[in-house]
């Protein structure tokens, strides 16, 4: 067991995935010599050699191209886009291509194709570095969408997300990467995507979240715990393409009461699609509508007022306490 | 004062003139009678194939189907050079080469009419299926080629598109990886003058488009690609040097489509004139090469004339195997989705099936 912040365990398990087959490679901007922007793959190219871990042009729709091309014949390529808000650059070749390939050919031809992806807001980038895109490869046929909450998530997510024979898109939410350590341990492990996590049990309301909001509805769930001693259980989606409903029925079917937590803003996007199979399946257990708390439908604000715009304790708190007197 | 830091050439190349002279016997490729006379009957077959497919088109048989006559000569030549294992990436207009890289020509019928079974290439044939996206397949050659490097593999990638996918960032940079990673893969370009109707000066203030090549750092070659000979000697010498580790090429073939884009409802009068149409019929690839053969006396209209029929008969025996193709359902589709349905799928597919899910 060795303590580890979030990018640590994201390159211990690329390290050992690349050990394990060799089918792996990791390639994208600054990947090789210089170990990535935020040195996720530190160390890698020297113990693997150029071929397998390496620097490619500056060309997002490049690199998920050439990720492509190497699926088909047979590789595991996990490439990086260096930012998720340059994904647009890349979007014919993920939505288009990779996600697909098994459909377009009849089961012929697959693309099990990871690609790791920095998101998240808080920690003041440029535009364009922070925007939580993934609804858009939720509504995307084909492709999977994986958001760990910390290390070890991280780690054992990882690794069951290269190993799934279809393509994954793996987003790390950068506020996470080194904001705690957390026991991971050094042996080989996966978590089964699709397949969400009860974090703390509650009987008084549901909350539904992934990524870094995790953290911030757990830190909420204390805080009505004590000014109100009302238990909320928290549910970490881990993956949220496919969504695993049935954990959030089975909670629900116990608190009767639900939100949702999302980074992203507010229509149609991840937590929309779990509001609405929610009403498919569980609305007779409901005594409350569900409410999202999420940022409004603006673009991710500019650096100096975007702690303002992201959901906080509190406004989860403000939304808990709304969903209890509806 | 300044100096040249870097020059450019791009050369130009044509074996047989529009009367089947040749006109540059240093560049006739050693190929053998039969090998020729293949030559001529693929592009015998290809033309017929073009004229069964549009009026299966127009009697609704067809679905999706984009004319391919006045090309013969560049997919054709191009396609005889590659080898069996070298791996190809078509436009959907590529329909000849894939069916003569081994691609059956039922399943090209299927891909058409969107049937899946039109998409699920065969093991052993090294084929990517059509691509819709213009250029799209220009960045996934760099990965294919990549994947025969690492494995110490001498296959070649090769990935067709025409002069409007020139302008996508894509092909840029496809070229580009290419050349930095120093893969063994051709880009070829059928320049067919008109991006639907958008004319080839247009699309770009470039002289030619074998000069784009020049900014990825790789040779850029211009072929007549009414010339199936020229075609051949400028792609069997990309493809080997690519083989030999040699890196990429970029290939330009100056063509010309005579139909109209698609079968559905292009009207070429309204972006052409009769005269250039003419001017491109004058050029046309099988005449000149028919001419060359006879001239070698190798090829009469009696053996063309059977072998019409005989290429009759193969695309009738296709379309007949393309009618028994199992009827598609919604279920099997959600099967194709992923390698084992997600929950979500599973779910839906019992909706739709009215079998329990789980």
């Amino acid at each position: 067991m060795a303590q580890m912040t979030m990018i640590q365990a994201i390159t211990h398990a690329l390290d050992l995935e690349l050990a394990r087959d060799e089918r792996v490679l990791v390639f994208g901007e600054d990947v090789g010599n210089n170990g990535g922007v935020f040195r996720a793959t530190e160390g890698l190219q020297k113990k693997y050699g150029a071929d397998r871990v390496f620097d490619t042009p500056l060309a997002e729709s490049g690199i998920i191209g050439l990720a492509n091309g190497l699926a088909i014949q047979g590789f595991r390529p996990v490439p990086e886009i260096q930012f998720f808000g340059f994904v647009f650059e890349a979007f014919d070749q993920i939505a288009g291509q990779l996600a697909r390939t098994r459909y377009r050919s009849g089961g012929r031809y697959t693309a099990p194709v990871t690609i790791r992806s920095p998101f998240g807001g808080g920690v003041h980038t440029p535009e364009m570095h922070a925007d939580s895109l993934e609804g858009l490869f939720v509504q995307t046929p084909g492709i999977k969408v994986v958001i760990p909450s910390n290390p070890y998530e991280a780690k054992g997510l990882l690794l069951a997300a290269i190993r799934d024979p279809d393509p994954v898109i793996f987003l790390e939410h950068m506020k996470l990467y080194r904001s705690f350590r957390q026991e991971v341990p050094e042996d080989d492990y996966t978590i089964p995507l699709g397949v969400a996590n009860v974090v703390r049990e509650g009987k008084d309301a549901t909350v539904i979240a992934y990524g870094a909001m995790v953290g911030v509805a757990q830190k909420a769930a204390e805080q009505w715990s004590k000014e109100k001693g009302f238990e909320a259980e928290v549910i970490d989606l881990r993956t949220i393409s496919p969504i695993d409903i049935d954990t959030i029925v089975k909670s629900i079917q116990k608190t009767n009461r639900a939100i949702v937590v999302q980074e992203a803003q507010r229509s149609a996007g991840a937590a929309a699609e779990i509001v609405a199979q929610i009403n498919e399946q569980a609305i007779y257990h409901l005594e409350a509508p569900v409410l999202r708390a999420t940022p409004p439908d603006t673009v991710y604000p500019f650096g100096m007022i975007e702690d303002e715009w992201l959901p906080t304790p509190q406004y989860v708190v403000d939304t808990l306490n709304k969903v209890m007197t509806l | 004062m300044s100096q040249a830091v870097a020059q450019y050439e791009t050369p130009y190349v044509q074996i047989l003139d529009e009367n089947g002279n040749v006109t540059n016997p240093d560049l006739l490729p050693s190929l053998s009678d039969e090998q020729l006379r293949e030559l001529m009957k693929r592009m015998v077959f290809t033309r017929i194939w073009d004229q069964r497919a549009i009026k299966l088109s127009r009697q609704g048989r067809l679905g999706f189907y984009a004319p391919v006559a006045g090309q013969e000569a560049s997919m054709i030549g191009c396609e005889f050079a590659t080898k069996k294992e070298d791996f190809l990436l078509p436009g959907y207009r590529d329909i000849p080469q894939c069916y003569f890289h081994g691609y059956p020509l039922h399943q090209l019928f299927l891909y058409s009419r969107g049937h899946q079974l039109g998409g699920k290439v065969p093991e052993g044939v090294n084929c990517m299926l059509p691509q819709i996206i213009i250029g799209a397949q220009i960045v996934q050659t760099p990965g294919v080629a990549l994947a025969f490097k690492l494995r110490g593999e001498k296959r070649v990638a090769i990935t067709f598109t025409g002069d409007g996918g020139t302008s996508q960032g894509d092909f840029y940079e496809g070229m580009n990886f290419a050349g930095a990673m120093n893969l063994p893969a051709v880009f070829f370009v059928q320049n067919n003058q008109y991006a639907i109707s958008v004319p080839r000066e247009l699309q770009t203030r470039a002289k030619t488009l074998a000069q784009k090549a020049v900014a990825a750092g790789i040779p850029g070659v211009q072929v007549d690609g009414m010339d199936v000979l020229a075609v051949y000697h400028v792609t069997h010498e990309a493809v080997e040097r690519a083989r030999a580790g040699e890196g990429p090429t970029m290939i330009e073939a100056v063509t010309f489509r005579y139909g109209p884009h698609t079968m559905s409802g292009d009207d070429p009068t309204r972006y052409r004139t009769k005269e250039t149409q003419e001017e491109w019929e004058r050029k046309d690839p099988l005449i000149r090469f028919r001419k060359y053969l006879e001239s070698k006396g190798i090829w009469s209209e009696s053996e063309e004339q059977a072998y019409i029929e005989e290429a009759k008969e193969i695309v009738n025996q296709a379309l007949k195997q393309a009618d028994e193709a199992e009827k598609m359902t919604v279920a099997n589709l959600i099967d194709t989705m992923f390698a084992e349905p997600t929950q979500t799928l599973k779910r839906q597919r019992a909706e739709i099936t009215g079998e329990g899910a789980n």
